[in-house]
Parts: C-alpha cells; sequence; structure tokens
C-alpha cells in the first residue's frame, strides 16, 4: 500500500504550486505555437510538435505489422485459398472460428471451407490463426480497425466478408463463385447456434409446441392422486442439461 | 523355449516367436508400417530393421525368429540411422498433404518422421506423379495412391480375411501402384477396416471424409449394438464442436481390439450403424391423455397428442399400473422386453414387473430375418438376445407368469384385447406384425412405449417415454457366445430422453418399490446374486474384454 505523502511547506502555500502548474502547461502551449508556425514556413523540419489527429476523418497512420481484421487470401479463380485443414480452428486461444470442410472439385486441392466464422467480438487479435495457417490463406493485415457494431451476431465475419474485406454485414447480395453455407441466401446451417439433426418429434399430428411446459409442470405437482402416488418434487427437469454439455 | 536380451531386458518367448512379437511382450515398440498381428508378414517396408549382435547387417524385427542368446538393440546409433533412410525414401514420392489429410495426427508416417526423421530434404529430383488422388474405390473408401506407401497391408487383408482380394499393387519400381483390380470395386461387407489398418491416408474413410479433424475425438470403449456378435468398438465423438457434422454427436465408429469376439475388425454395417444414435431420436415423453384419463377406458389412436414433461408422463405411467393393481387387473397387462435393453435394464424390468407387480413378461418376440456370415456378422441383429434369455429363464421368486412355450404371445393376446395394458420396450410393433395388428393393439389397450426412436409404433402409443441409445448409458450386453460385456457412456443422453435404468426406478419409486439398487455397477452386482448365469461377474472382473457367463454353455436361446 502506498501511504499518501505529507505534503511539504512549500506546497502546503498553494499558489506557488498552482504558478508552476500554469507555467508547464504555458512552456508547452508556446513551444508548440512556435514549432508549427515555424513547420508552416518550411523551418525547423526535424523538431516535432504534438498534434490532433481529427479521427474518424483523418485516420492514423499504422504500422505495417498491427494485427487487425482478417481476411482470406484468394485463388486466382476467386476461390479461397484455404484448404480448410483446420489448423487455425485448432490453434485459436479465443476459439472463436468456425470451419466446415467441403470436397474440392480439384482432386489436387481436394478439401476448402464451406463455412468460416469468426466472430470478432471473442478473437482476442493474437494472430496465432496466421501463425498456423500452412497455406497463408489467413492474414491479419487489412489495417481495418473499426469493427463496432450494434449486435453480437453482427461481429461474426463469415465467408463473404472475409474474402471481402470492404464488405460488412448486413451483407446484401451473394458474389462468391463456389458452393458454400451462405447466410446471404439463408441456407439452414449458414449459421450458429446449430440445432441438432433430431428435432421434437411429435406422434398423431399437429401440436402447438406447449408454451405451457411450465404449466404442466405445476400441474404435475399439484396434481392430487386418488392413489397414494408419490409425487417427487418436480425438481429434476429443472436440472436436467443438454446433453451436447 | 529361447531366451533373448531386447535392449538389455531379459524375455523367453515360445520358439518361433518374432523379434517384433517378442519386443511387444517387452513393452518396446518397435515402428512398423507393413507389420500387422492380424496378417500375415511381408517383410517390406523396413522400418522395423534392428541390430541384432553377430548379424552382418541390420535384421527385419517383424520377419526374423528368435533365437537363444540372441542380443537385439532397438534404439542402438545404426539401427535409428537406418529408420531415417528408410523414412526418407517412404517420402521420396510422397505429396506434402497433411493439411488435406484426413489421417493427419493418426498417421505413422507423421508419427515416425517426428521420431526419427531427417528434417531438410535433400530430395531436388522430380516426384512420380501417380494416377489416382481422392478417387473412390468403393462405396466406403477412398484411394489417394501418392500417399499409399505400398506396404500391402490392404491387400493382404482383402486376400486373407475378407477373402475377396479386390486391392493389388500393379507396376514397377517407383511406378507401383496400389489400385483396385480392373473392373471391381472394394465392396465387400469388411471393407471399412481397410481404412483401419492403413498406416497412412492412402485409404480413407468416405463417411468421416472432412467431417472432423481427428484431435477434436473423444473416445468411449463400447460394443456395437448391430448384431449378436457384439464387436468391441470405440466410439469416436465430438461434443464441443456441434457445427462440424450438423449437431451429430458421433463422428465415427472404429474396432477395438478383443481376442475372443472380433480380433481387430468389425463390419461395415456397424461401422456406419452409428448414424442411429442423432437421427430420428425422441426428445420429449408424450401422451395423449394429460393427467388422469378416465380408467378403463383407452384413448382414440387418433387423438392428438401431447408433449409432456417428465413428471407428468411417468405419473400417469404409474397411476395406470396403480389403477389396474387396486382392480386386481395385473395379470391383464404385459410388458415386452428387449434384446436391445442392457442386462441391468433387463433385470430392473423383470425385477419391477415380473417380481414386485406380477406383470407378464414375453421375451419370445418374433424377428424380422436377417443374414449373417460365416465371419462376424450374425443373423440375429440385437446385441443381447442371449442376456434376455438368462435373465428371464429364471423362474423362482416371481409371482407373475413367464409365457413361455406355445402360449399365444403377448402381442396376439393384447390384438385379442384379452389385455389392458401393454408396455413396450424398443420394439416396433408394426414392423413385426404388421400395422393392422399394431393398430388393433393401440385400440384395445394402453400402450406404454419406452424407447429411443421415433417408429411407427411410437407414433401410436398412449404414452411415450423416449429412452437413451446404448452410448448414451452404461451397461453390459451378452453376445452371441454367452460373453458379458460392457459398453461405457460415452455423454449423457440427449436433453428430453432419460436412461432406462432410470425410468424403471422412477416408476417403481413413484409406486412405493424403491429399488436399493440404482446405478449400473450396483444393478449389476444384483444381478451377480440372484441371477446364477452371471454369478461371480462385476464390473471389474468384466475389464475391457468381457467375460462369458457362468452357465455359458447351459444358457440356450
Ligand atoms: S487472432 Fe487469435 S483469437 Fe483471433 S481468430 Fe486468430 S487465433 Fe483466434
Ligand atoms: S490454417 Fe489456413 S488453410 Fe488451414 S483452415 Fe485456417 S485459414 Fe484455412
Ligand atoms: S499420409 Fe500422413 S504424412 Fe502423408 S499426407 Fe497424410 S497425414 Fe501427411
Ligand atoms: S493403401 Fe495403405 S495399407 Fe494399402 S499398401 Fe498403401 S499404405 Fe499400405
Amino acid at each position: 500500500m502506498i501511504r499518501k505523502r505529507e505534503l511539504t511547506f512549500w506546497e502546503r502555500m498553494y499558489l506557488p504550486e498552482i504558478i508552476r502548474g500554469v507555467a508547464l502547461t504555458s512552456r508547452h502551449f508556446v513551444r508548440n505555437l512556435a514549432i508549427h508556425t515555424l513547420h508552416a514556413v518550411g523551418l525547423a523540419k526535424h523538431r516535432s510538435a504534438a498534434v490532433t489527429y481529427q479521427y474518424p476523418e483523418q485516420p492514423r497512420p499504422l504500422a505495417p505489422r498491427l494485427r487487425t481484421r482478417h481476411r482470406l487470401t484468394l485463388r486466382e479463380d476467386g476461390t479461397p485459398r484455404c484448404v480448410a485443414c483446420m489448423m487455425c480452428e485448432t490453434v485459436c486461444p479465443a476459439r472463436c472460428i468456425t470451419i466446415v470442410a467441403g470436397e474440392h472439385p480439384d482432386p489436387n486441392i481436394e478439401k476448402y471451407p464451406t463455412r468460416f466464422d469468426i466472430d470478432l467480438g471473442v478473437c482476442i487479435y493474437c494472430g496465432y490463426c496466421v501463425e498456423a495457417c500452412p497455406e497463408d490463406a489467413i492474414r491479419m493485415d487489412t489495417q481495418i480497425l473499426d469493427i463496432a457494431a450494434y449486435s453480437r451476431a453482427e461481429m461474426k465475419l463469415d465467408l463473404h466478408e472475409l474474402l471481402n474485406p470492404s464488405l460488412r454485414k448486413p451483407v446484401k447480395a451473394c458474389s462468391l463463385p463456389f458452393p458454400h453455407r451462405c447466410a446471404v441466401r439463408g441456407d439452414p446451417h449458414a449459421a450458429g447456434p446449430e440445432q441438432p439433426l433430431h428435432g421434437p418429434i411429435f406422434i398423431g399430428g399437429d401440436v402447438t409446441r406447449a408454451a405451457g411446459m411450465e404449466d404442466q409442470a405445476q400441474q404435475a405437482r399439484q396434481i392430487e392422486a386418488p392413489h397414494p402416488v408419490p409425487l417427487p418434487s418436480g425438481e429434476r427437469e429443472k436440472g436436467e442439461g443438454r446433453g451436447n454439455g | 523355449m529361447p531366451t533373448l536380451t531386447i535392449d538389455g531386458q531379459q524375455v523367453t518367448v515360445p520358439p518361433g516367436t518374432t523379434i517384433i512379437q517378442a519386443a511387444d511382450q517387452l513393452g518396446i515398440t518397435i515402428p512398423r508400417y507393413c507389420y500387422h498381428p492380424g496378417l500375415s508378414i511381408a517383410g517390406n517396408c523396413r522400418i522395423c530393421l534392428v541390430e541384432v549382435e553377430k548379424a552382418p547387417k541390420l535384421q527385419i524385427a517383424c520377419y526374423t525368429p528368435v533365437a537363444d542368446g540372441m542380443v537385439v538393440h532397438t534404439g542402438s546409433d545404426k539401427t535409428l540411422k537406418a529408420r531415417q533412410e528408410v523414412l526418407e525414401f517412404l517420402l521420396a514420392n510422397h505429396p506434402l498433404d497433411c493439411p488435406v489429410c484426413d489421417q493427419a495426427g493418426e498417421c505413422e508416417l507423421q508419427n515416425y518422421y517426428m521420431d526419427h526423421g531427417r528434417y531438410e530434404a535433400r530430395f531436388l529430383e522430380q516426384k512420380v506423379k501417380k494416377s489416382k488422388k481422392a478417387t473412390p474405390i468403393g462405396p466406403t473408401v477412398m484411394l489417394d495412391q501418392e500417399r499409399c506407401i505400398l506396404c500391402s497391408r490392404c491387400v493382404r487383408f482383402t486376400d486373407e480375411i475378407s477373402k475377396t482380394s479386390e486391392l493389388g499393387i500393379f507396376h514397377r519400381g517407383d511406378h507401383a501402384e496400389l489400385d483396385v483390380v480392373p473392373g471391381r470395386a472394394l465392396d465387400n461387407a469388411y471393407a471399412g477396416n481397410v481404412v483401419d489398418i492403413c498406416p497412412v491416408g492412402a485409404l480413407t474413410d468416405r463417411d468421416f471424409r472432412f467431417k472432423a479433424r481427428v484431435w477434436y475425438l473423444s473416445s468411449s470403449p463400447s460394443v456395437c449394438p448391430g448384431c449378436s456378435r457384439g464387436c468391441n468398438i470405440e466410439i469416436h465423438y465430438v461434443l464441443d464442436r456441434p457445427y462440424l457434422a450438423d449437431g451429430a454427436r458421433v463422428m465415427r465408429l472404429k474396432p477395438r481390439y478383443n481376442p475372443a469376439v472380433n480380433q481387430w475388425w468389425m463390419c461395415d454395417e456397424g461401422r456406419y450403424g452409428y448414424k442411429a444414435i442423432d437421427r430420428a431420436r425422441l426428445v420429449q415423453p408424450m401422451g395423449r391423455t394429460q393427467g388422469l384419463s378416465p380408467q378403463g377406458t383407452v384413448p382414440s389412436a387418433d387423438s392428438v397428442s401431447h408433449p409432456l414433461v417428465w413428471d407428468l408422463a411417468m405419473t400417469e405411467a404409474a397411476q395406470h399400473l396403480q389403477e389396474a393393481q387396486t382392480r386386481n387387473q395385473l395379470g391383464q397387462w404385459g410388458v415386452l422386453p428387449s434384446p436391445q435393453m442392457t442386462n441391468e435394464e433387463l433385470f430392473l424390468a423383470r425385477q419391477l414387473f415380473q417380481e414386485r407387480l406380477g406383470v407378464a413378461c414375453d421375451g419370445r418376440v418374433a424377428e424380422r430375418p436377417a443374414t449373417g456370415d460365416n465371419f462376424l456378422m450374425t443373423a440375429d441383429k440385437s446385441p443381447n438376445r442371449r442376456g434376455m434369455a438368462a435373465i428371464f429363464s429364471e423362474t423362482t421368486d416371481q409371482k407373475g407368469t413367464v409365457p413361455q412355450g406355445d402360449s399365444p404371445l403377448l402381442a396376439e393376446r393384447a390384438a385379442a384385447g384379452e389385455l389392458k395394458g401393454l408396455i413396450v420396450f424398443d420394439h416396433d410393433l408394426v414392423a413385426l406384425y404388421g400395422e393392422a395388428v399394431a393398430r388393433t393393439v393401440a385400440q384395445r389397450v394402453f400402450l406404454i412405449y419406452v424407447g429411443s426412436h421415433d417408429t411407427a409404433t411410437s407414433r401410436l402409443a398412449h404414452l411415450v417415454l423416449p429412452s437413451a441409445v446404448y452410448a448414451e448409458k452404461d451397461g453390459t450386453f451378452t453376445n452371441v457366445d454367452g460373453r458379458v460385456q460392457r459398453i461405457v457412456k460415452a455423454f449423457e443422453p440427449l436433453s428430453g430422453a432419460r436412461g432406462g435404468l432410470e425410468i424403471v426406478a422412477d416408476l417403481a419409486r413413484r409406486l412405493g418399490a424403491a429399488f436399493p439398487h440404482t446405478t449400473a455397477a450396483e444393478v449389476f452386482r444384483a444381478i451377480g446374486a440372484s441371477v446364477p448365469a452371471f454369478q461371480g461377474l462385476t464390473y471389474e472382473t468384466l475389464g475391457a474384454h468381457g467375460a462369458p457367463l457362468a452357465t455359458a454353455e447351459a444358457v440356450t436361446v
């Protein structure tokens, strides 16, 4: 714990310290004003003065190696270089990459991603995916920093946005020249959360799925059985987690 | 018997044993590609070269018989250098396919190269292009000739095990290629095994292809429920990446070595039978009545069925049985247990229905005819008929009658209107007895269906209790030879389904007759204590490979 330092007598006098502060600020102001004036007339170029970037109208220059929004590199025919080897998905410490592989018509390529999502809301920008890729298929060199969105779903990049860094959700039309799980065209498996194959199965015709499940549970608890049927507490239903956990 | 020294350890083995087998006994693993304990010895891959003292040059461990006083070094400089050189040759024409190769992660070429490789390549020549890349050679297997290291395991498998000889190695030298015999396809009933024995990614499984990387898989030992042989398997599943196979949890099955049952193999029917685990499952109890039904009347089969919470569904089942009990009508109820159930579930069902309630349980259920072969597959497509016979052949200490011999089948009695209620486990009455009979049954008796899958019977039933499949529960199956084998729960039942043990035990509790034993291990101990055929068996004595029934010969099906 840092103890608060006792003020010296001079500091407790108050005014001298105020004057010292004003002097410091004025010195910077005068210095910057002077140097900027000299710059304006082409002098003292080797001396730098403080600047304010008018972001976002005037973006700050970024270092070329800065890790920024991901992109997937392309082959000449416009298909991704990615071979869906899932190295990046495996190495990603945030587990924000989702890849589903498909069969490529060319047996010399063999495999390609039919779905490739990166959840930027989860990504920690470590760059491991880029390091792990054996095909130079994923890069973080778009220099795009502004990835804010209004919903979690919009923070996810899918194939369209990864292959074309200028795109951002909502993507209006799909222009990818190869088969893929397309959220734009509305494929059922295009985006998570994924539903298991086995849906609820009803017998004997249509029933609207009981919104009254809770009522039933209540009812079960309240039935005054005409026989001494021991009724359980009814707590089990709540405690059950999904098998897929 | 010759005694030899391998890496300083002495071992005595029967004459005719090879060095690699002797080393395996000591737990020393000598690298191997062409050697497979289930196949004849080819000795062509040369990776198993070891140094034998006093021999002029290195010897192949897979084909050199041991001799008394032999001194073998498996880790000497000379041996390691030889391995490195063999690997260099094997990789001369090998493509750099690992990123797209399904074998990556379980590839022996990768593994041994990581251990013994020469990491700077010095091969400047052009690689020889082979003709087939990613080419299907049968309904289940994909061939990539460039990845093949010509170990000939697959050729020997088709010659010696499946005896179908579809595969061969053609051309010579650099241009040698593995291929199917012209005009044929690799389509025998055991074709999938070549994928397991291929040490590299030359033969891959078309079904598993690209579904998941092998390092995503978790594994759990089990027994194939596809037929009464009970081949030992491993269930490979993924729970944490549900997008990989559109929500399916199980990715593939692999055979597990059991010298007494299936050795290293399994049939393709069983191998691809896993798909049922995640398809068309029942995930919600359903009922045609809600709460209390007017006693004695059977709801119409055309009435609408509602989803129920478990509590309500179980209460209703219990109330129907209790009602029958108070009216002294339990003699007009029946239970059809199924050979798909584990020994534990069958035993608990016997205890509850037959012994405590006195409800007749009929194990004589007609099965659809199927065919077996003279290798692994049997004609009986249920995994536990032997166990069911053993458990229900016990007649001591039970009130209920066990319908036997030529007395009418329970299902027939139900159709004839002699019964008031019928509890069906797993069976599909429609498939067994036809649509008309099943409909009649559903019109005349209160039909409770306990099963995992959506079938024509589950659609007819008045009360449906969804149960777990074999991958979702602990237990044992008894195979056709009377061998009791463990199945291990790989993952929890789908939400909405419950284990069979849990369902029967819950029902017993609601009827005021709770069991002292609930977990599968406890129930199995109870079976060992009260069914003579299972005497002395516990999960510990079963181990990984199972154990025969105490009276394996006495119980006939
Ligand atoms: S930068 Fe790191 S956290 Fe983000 S996707 Fe790549 S590996 Fe995952
Ligand atoms: S590591 Fe590269 S090639 Fe592999 S899946 Fe990721 S982006 Fe594609
Ligand atoms: S066979 Fe093995 S070494 Fe060859 S590409 Fe496949 S994983 Fe890589
Ligand atoms: S395909 Fe596989 S098993 Fe067959 S010879 Fe080639 S490497 Fe061996």
